[in-house]
């Protein structure tokens, strides 16, 4: 029997304004494994990201019907908290965001705003979030130099490293690999394998190729809506559905 | 006729650079003019010395105070007033009525003569609120004027942070505000000072609604009720009244050094700042 849902999506439809970005799309997402999202440009998968943690509340003009549960609480309940939700539900961006500030002190924003200040707790985060993420070794030396002098990949594990540094429950990742070289991507995915083994991923992959090494289950979106789902062996040797026959095959994309 | 398009480029590049250059040498020629005539007559003691027989000798030193005081007035309450506007019109608000017309207020008021706000600070802060004149009351006056500057300038800084810090700094499960305090404000500071150096450009010059507004007293004031005279109305005082040309150079020359050290002195904060934050 596999795990409970982690989360739930329950006819969750989302405009911006008028248009439609996604169509009711059911979706359970099980812990600790790694889902990715897959679909052309405009399917609606950030708009999904960013549900997910209320980002798109930043974003003047938006709707949604249905409902997202996590660990079965609505997070569209008035009484939830917003910080506590995006802590619980951390984000890394298609490109690296490094914020210009220290590495040390990129690490340690999320524990900061939290209102942890005394030194030593920060520093053993900040050491196990980067030792997470596979930047430590490189970088240890030069904690205090500023983030933005790291190479693309680095950068970009440096987010990762800031993200689990919240101690968050999901991790959702929005095409991470997007502006990396192959190996920068290859030792983020080694990463992703390790920290699936706590945390439940949800990973917009940059390629096809991405998603079939390292995902567990993968959804095909097209328009906004969840074609098909299912484990990530079933999808890529026998889709159910033509639509995402023909992207796998690379029919289109 | 027709102008080849190698002609056109060639005239084109010498108007821009008679422009450019024009633009030097009336800098040049205006700095040379009060220098020349001033700087020989400058020397420790007409620094540090109070003014005497209303300035014809003696030194500068309650004008160089004066001014400075003033000037920190001005600064201290315009500088938290006119970022917070900016802030929230920035971060608080959307474009909306409400933004428009906070929006609309300050670009008039930027546009207002400097003597209107003189009358303005004499009828309330000098009569009104019975501050008299005083270091407070032109203080006061001078942040009226000078807030649309730094409302201006505050804003574009903090419109020029990329978006995709507000959204990390969200997303970190941080509030509005730990984002504008951690995310926008620490990188838009050397934005925010540029307009804060514009005004301190602005309070330094002031002549006309600084006498309205914190008098002409050439003692040494002793708290914020003090009446003040700065070094511009010093200067200016000194040559309208014909007391004394030499004093008068003497003076703006002083004002023009003030300003060299207050400029270079702000530049290097400002650049030790950036460094440590690491661009």
């Amino acid at each position: 029997m596999p795990d409970k849902a982690k989360i739930i999506l329950e006819h969750l439809s989302f405009y911006y304004g008028p248009v439609m970005a996604l169509k009711e799309v059911n979706l359970q997402i099980r812990p600790r494994q790694i889902f990715a999202i897959l679909g052309p440009a405009r399917s609606g998968k950030t708009t999904l990201l960013k549900s997910m943690n209320r980002l798109t509340d930043l974003i003047f003009g938006t709707s949604h019907t249905g409902h997202i549960f996590i660990d079965d609480r609505e997070i569209y309940d008035s009484q939830i908290s917003l910080p506590e939700l995006r802590r619980r539900v951390g984000m890394v961006f298609d490109l690296p965001t490094p914020l210009p500030l220290s590495i040390f002190e990129n690490v340690a924003y999320g524990p900061r705003l939290k209102g942890m200040t005394q030194k030593q707790p920060l520093e053993e985060i900040v050491e196990k979030s980067l030792r997470s993420a596979v930047l430590w070794e490189e970088i240890k030396d030069r904690l205090s130099s500023s983030a933005l002098r790291l190479s693309g990949g680095q950068q970009q594990r440096l987010c990762i490293a800031r993200v689990l540094a919240l101690e968050p429950e999901v991790i959702m990742l929005d095409e991470p690999c997007s502006g990396l070289d192959p190996i920068s991507t290859a030792s983020i995915e080694r990463s992703l394998t390790e920290l699936k083994e706590k945390y439940t991923i949800i990973l917009v992959p940059h390629n096809i190729q991405q998603a079939s090494r390292v995902a567990d289950r993968v959804g095909f979106f097209l328009s906004g809506e969840l074609v098909e789902e299912g484990s990530s062996y079933q999808i890529f040797t026998r889709p159910r559905d033509k639509r995402t026959e023909d992207y796998i095959s690379g029919k289109f994309g | 006729m027709i102008i080849s398009r190698h002609t056109t480029q060639r005239l084109a590049k010498g108007v821009i650079w008679v422009a450019a250059f024009s633009t030097l040498a009336v800098m040049i020629w205006i700095l040379l003019q009060v220098l020349v005539e001033g700087v020989p007559l400058l020397n420790f003691k007409f620094f540090l010395d109070s003014p005497r027989q209303m300035g014809r000798t003696g030194g500068i030193f309650s004008t160089i105070i004066g001014t400075l005081a003033l000037t920190a007035v001005a600064i201290v309450i315009a500088t938290p007033l006119g970022v917070g506007t900016a802030v929230f019109l920035r971060e608080y608000t959307r474009e909306s009525r409400v933004s428009r017309m906070i929006r609309f207020g300050t670009d008039c008021l930027a546009g207002v003569p400097s003597i209107i706000f003189g009358l303005f600070g004499f009828v309330f802060f000098v009569i009104f609120l019975r501050m008299g004149w005083s270091i407070l009351s032109g203080g006061l006056t001078l942040a009226t004027m000078i807030l649309p500057t730094i409302i201006c300038t505050a804003e574009e800084a903090i419109k020029a942070i990329p978006h995709s810090y507000r959204e990390v700094s969200f997303a970190l499960g941080g509030t509005r505000w730990q984002t504008v305090a951690r995310a926008i404000l620490p990188n838009a500071l050397p934005g925010i000072f540029t307009g804060v150096l514009l005004g301190v450009g602005r309070s330094v010059g002031e002549t006309a609604a600084i006498i309205l507004t914190a008098g002409s007293s050439l003692l040494m004031p002793t708290s914020l009720f003090s009446p003040i005279r700065t070094m511009s109305v010093h200067f200016y005082i000194l040559a309208r009244e014909g007391i004394s040309m030499e004093m008068a150079y003497a003076t703006g020359a002083a004002l023009i050094l003030l300003i060299l050290v207050i400029n270079t002195l702000a530049n290097w904060l400002l650049w030790r700042y950036v460094r440590r934050v690491g661009g």
